[in-house]
């Protein structure tokens, strides 16, 4: 069988990395193929090289059997290859109609027509299910809808080979579903697909061979129908991964958090955010927030942690009442928060890793004499926990936030987090956008603090997580907690329904 | 050597090429305006500008550490809110504050003797201090933006000042302040001897040591630490439980002590300069902002850009032999300013060279070691 793209001996080099080392990839026509690999692993790069983005130093592209040179994205156009970045690429203040057309106008008398634009959009928005609000302003929808919207864009442009760079990684679950189907469907019209994930569950879903990249280098290309998760998932990271997470008996002891009738008022509606809200999370259990994405998760969170406002009702740490309580009188008390955005909360980008580490402990005495930093002990500090955390850096402490991956970040917030020895860990999607490695990694993490007797309030919208890590999960729907179950004695479909809004417990504590 | 091709590999080394890569430029462009404005007299005018102070020997280079001492100080006071994140574009009526207090004060007898000219110069950096303090409380407290309030509190500055030295200190034959006590003057500190004829004074050395305590504030203190965490990342610093409203506040007030500073040391200096009562900002204030940016807002760059950018104006003033206004140096210094933007260009463009320059290091080393693995088994 003849191949559509083929993409033979990719090498290319970054200051002081090589991101593709001899990398082949060949794509069949009218098939979904995954390109799988840890963060870091090179995809990114050689799909930007497909898309004319990145010129390789060596190595060759064919189409179709004949050599091809992409020199920029509009080349990459005129070859029928289009890409969604993982980044959406949208102008805001236009509507999705606009950002469709952008660049590939049509144009009657020195004016844009939109009318003929407007018709073939919308046939190929009934075609494919791709359900768009074609008048919006890309700035007033939703995630999802402008991922839908950059797909237009593709078909729009009669593009034949699509690359999905981690499409799923900002989808709820449900948006996720849809997008698997949605693939599907183009794949059956005869597109051919690139799909860029390091999630295996998805690639067991939608494709049908898979490309293994580890640390820039090419190591198999496989079929998926024949591979199982657990083999995908070693050719990934290179060693036997484990996914089941293992921990012993619950044993829930003295109250922890003791959160009653929280409620958060809206700044743009009427309706609260947080509605009268009250659980409580006790010293050796991990308490799940589930729910899909903007039900009140993240006001909950800053409520509780002090970077939000409390309207009513009262969060009780350790005892003492800390409704109205600073970020730091709260950290004293023994809280320590993982942000849901590293990058907004998390880090200090533009300071090094071990002026990091000690972001929540900088003033202590053991950091500070008279107003003075300590940099010796913050030095020796900052290494005693990248050795302990194995967090991965270029050039150990000194080395500048910005400039480390991500997983490695998320690393150094954790280890930042439970050096803290905090009796509350508040963990908000702690594992987003990492590969399974990592994930483990910090699952491990999250049930060590559980069995040192400490109390863990993990908020994810991962349900595989949800089910996998908690003792006890607390759904959160249009900012209610609607249901208050064990994970052992649940399951997905049934969270799925408490978490659209479809079920509703009775009473819940 | 080896030391020199350490130093070559670290940001600092990108850091400083980048500023005087903007430099050369900046001079490229002036010698440019040169030759069109003046052929003839081009070539000597340039370098005259190169010559700087050095032209005037002694005293020539004793009025270059005359003009920088205030630079210095507006320089880091920019540089100071900018680490924080914020824009100080008010330093001109920060300091005309100050140096409205410094001589009111320094006109005083208030018999301290010696001490005369230490209690006016740091009256004339509360004065500073309080008037960035408010626009400090403003942007904390009220949300309003410190480039607004700091430009509408330079007019406001410069009127009120007009306004109190035509109530106290107003010479009416000279539409000027009087001129301030002989012991409010600071002193020379030897400054006379090496730089005879010049109006240089132990100002310089103040200046001096405020640099170091700024730099020491900046990179050694927790104040310091929390106050450029601000000014990477607000959100950051507020999940870090730190006070960010209070240390806005505290920056501002720091920038505007710093100016006000710079505006005592301008008119406590004995050289016959005194304020005008006239509608017209200091640009010494501006002044800052190049500085500040040209020395990438570290202390230490600023004290080298101010002096620079003080050499090259007293070239510029001995640039009227050849027939050129001074103005002329003023548009290359704005040159040199618009190229400093470039400055961060350079850096990246340097950055990259040294570390491709590290690979290819390595890989030489590696290949040496092939060959002599390879010589010893033949």
């Amino acid at each position: 069988m003849d191949y559509i793209i083929e993409m033979l001996g990719i090498t290319k080099e970054f200051p002081g990395v090589v991101a593709n080392d001899n990398v082949t990839l060949k794509l069949k026509p009218g098939e979904i193929h995954a390109l799988l690999g840890e963060n870091g692993a090179g995809k990114s790069t050689l799909m930007s090289i497909l898309f004319g983005l990145y010129r390789p130093e060596k190595g060759e592209i064919r189409k179709n059997g004949e050599v091809i040179h992409i020199t920029n994205p509009n080349d990459a156009n005129d070859y029928g290859i289009g890409m969604v970045h993982q980044h959406f690429k949208l102008v805001h203040n236009f509507t999705a109609l606009e950002n469709i057309m952008l660049g590939v106008e049509t144009v009657k008398r020195g004016l844009l027509d939109m009318g003929e634009a407007r018709e073939k959009v919308m046939a190929l928005s009934n075609k494919y299910q791709l359900f768009i609000d074609p008048d919006a302003l890309t700035s007033d929808i939703t995630v999802g809808m402008q991922q839908r919207v950059e797909i237009l864009k593709m078909l729009y442009r009669d593009n034949e080979i699509l690359i999905f760079d981690e499409p799923t990684a900002m989808l709820t679950p449900q948006e996720i579903i849809e997008l698997m189907s949605i693939m599907r469907s183009l794949r059956d019209e005869g597109k051919s697909i690139l799909f860029i994930t390091h999630k295996l569950e998805e690639i067991k879903q939608a494709a049908q061979r898979c490309t293994i990249l580890r640390k820039g280098k090419y190591i198999d290309t496989v079929d998926v129908a024949t591979t199982s998760k657990e083999k995908l998932s070693e050719m990934m990271v290179g060693r036997k991964v484990d996914f089941a997470v293992h921990k012993g008996v619950c044993k829930p002891g003295r109250e922890i958090l003791d959160v009653s009738h929280l409620t958060v008022l809206s700044k743009l509606s009427k309706k609260n955010v947080v509605h009268n809200v009250s659980f409580k999370v006790r010293a050796g259990e991990i308490v799940c927030v589930a729910g899909i994405d903007g039900n009140g998760q993240s006001e909950l969170v800053y409520a509780l942690t002090g970077l939000g406002p409390v309207n009513a009702g009262t969060i009780t740490l350790n005892g003492k009442d800390i409704t109205h309580s600073t970020i730091r009188h709260r950290s004293e008390m023994g809280m320590s928060h993982i942000p849901e955005d590293r990058h907004k909360h998390g880090l200090i980008l533009d300071y090094s890793l071990a002026k990091n580490l000690v972001l929540q402990s900088y003033f202590k005495e053991q950091f500070q004499k008279n107003g003075f930093l300590k940099f010796n002990e913050i030095n020796a500090y900052a290494d005693k926990l990248i050795e302990e955390f194995d967090v991965r850096t270029g050039q150990g402490g000194k080395t500048l936030a910005r400039s480390m991956s991500g997983g490695n970040q998320q690393k150094a917030i954790v280890a930042r987090e439970i050096d803290m020895n905090p009796d509350l860990l508040v963990a908000v999607q702690p594992t987003r956008g990492l590969d399974v490695g990592a994930i483990e990694y910090i699952h491990k993490q999250l049930v060590e603090q559980r069995d040192n007797g400490k109390g863990v309030l993990l908020v994810s919208l991962e349900l595989e997580e949800v089910m996998n890590v908690s003792d006890r999960i607390l759904v959160l729907y249009e900012g209610e907690i609607v249901a208050n179950v064990d994970p052992k004695k649940t399951t997905i479909q049934e969270l799925g329904l408490y978490m659209s809004g479809a079920k509703r417990e009775e009473k819940v504590v | 050597m080896k030391k020199l091709k350490q130093w070559v590999k670290t940001p600092t080394f990108s850091n400083v090429s980048a500023s005087i890569a903007a430099i050369v430029m900046g001079l490229l462009f002036g010698l440019i305006i040169l030759l069109v404005t003046n052929p003839s007299q081009a070539l000597p005018g340039f370098v005259s500008i190169l010559a700087g102070g050095i032209t005037g020997g002694a005293q020539g280079l004793g009025d270059v550490l005359y003009t920088a001492t205030p630079l210095i100080l507006t320089g880091l006071s920019v540089g100071f809110a900018f680490k924080t994140g914020l824009f100080n574009i008010g330093a001109s009526g920060q300091l005309v504050v100050g140096a409205y207090v410094a001589v009111l004060l320094g006109n005083l007898d208030l018999g301290l003797g010696g001490f005369h000219w230490v209690v006016a110069f740091l009256a004339a950096m509360v004065a500073g201090a309080i008037w960035a303090g408010i626009v400090g409380f403003l942007k904390a407290y009220l949300n309003v933006h410190e480039v607004i309030s700091s430009i509408m509190l330079n007019y406001t500055g410069m009127h009120l000042v007009n306004l109190l030295i035509t109530q106290t200190v107003y010479d009416k034959l000279r539409n000027q302040t009087q001129p301030v006590l002989q012991t409010a003057n600071i002193p020379a500190m030897g400054l006379d001897k090496i730089f005879p004829d010049s109006s240089v004074n132990g100002g310089f050395f103040i200046a001096m040591i405020i640099v170091v305590i700024v730099h020491i504030i900046l990179n050694k203190t927790v104040f310091g630490y929390e106050l450029i965490a601000c000014g990477h990342n607000p959100n950051a610093s507020q999940y870090a439980g730190i006070n960010a409203k209070r240390n806005v506040v505290m920056a501002m007030v720091i920038a505007g002590a710093l100016a006000g500073a710079a505006g005592g040391m301008i008119y406590l200096a004995g050289a016959g300069k005194y304020i005008r009562v006239i509608d017209t900002l200091h640009s010494e204030g501006f002044m800052g902002i190049p500085i500040a940016l040209l020395g990438l807002s570290n202390p230490i760059g600023v004290f080298f850009a101010a002096l620079f950018i003080a050499y090259i104006n007293i070239g510029g003033f001995y640039m009227q032999l050849y027939d050129f206004v001074p103005e002329v140096i003023e548009i290359i210094i704005a040159a040199i300013i618009y190229f400093s933007a470039f400055a961060l260009i350079v850096k990246n463009i340097i950055a990259r060279y040294q570390s491709k320059a590290e690979e290819k290091e390595k890989s030489k080393a590696e290949a040496a070691e092939i060959s002599a693995e390879g010589g010893s088994q033949s």
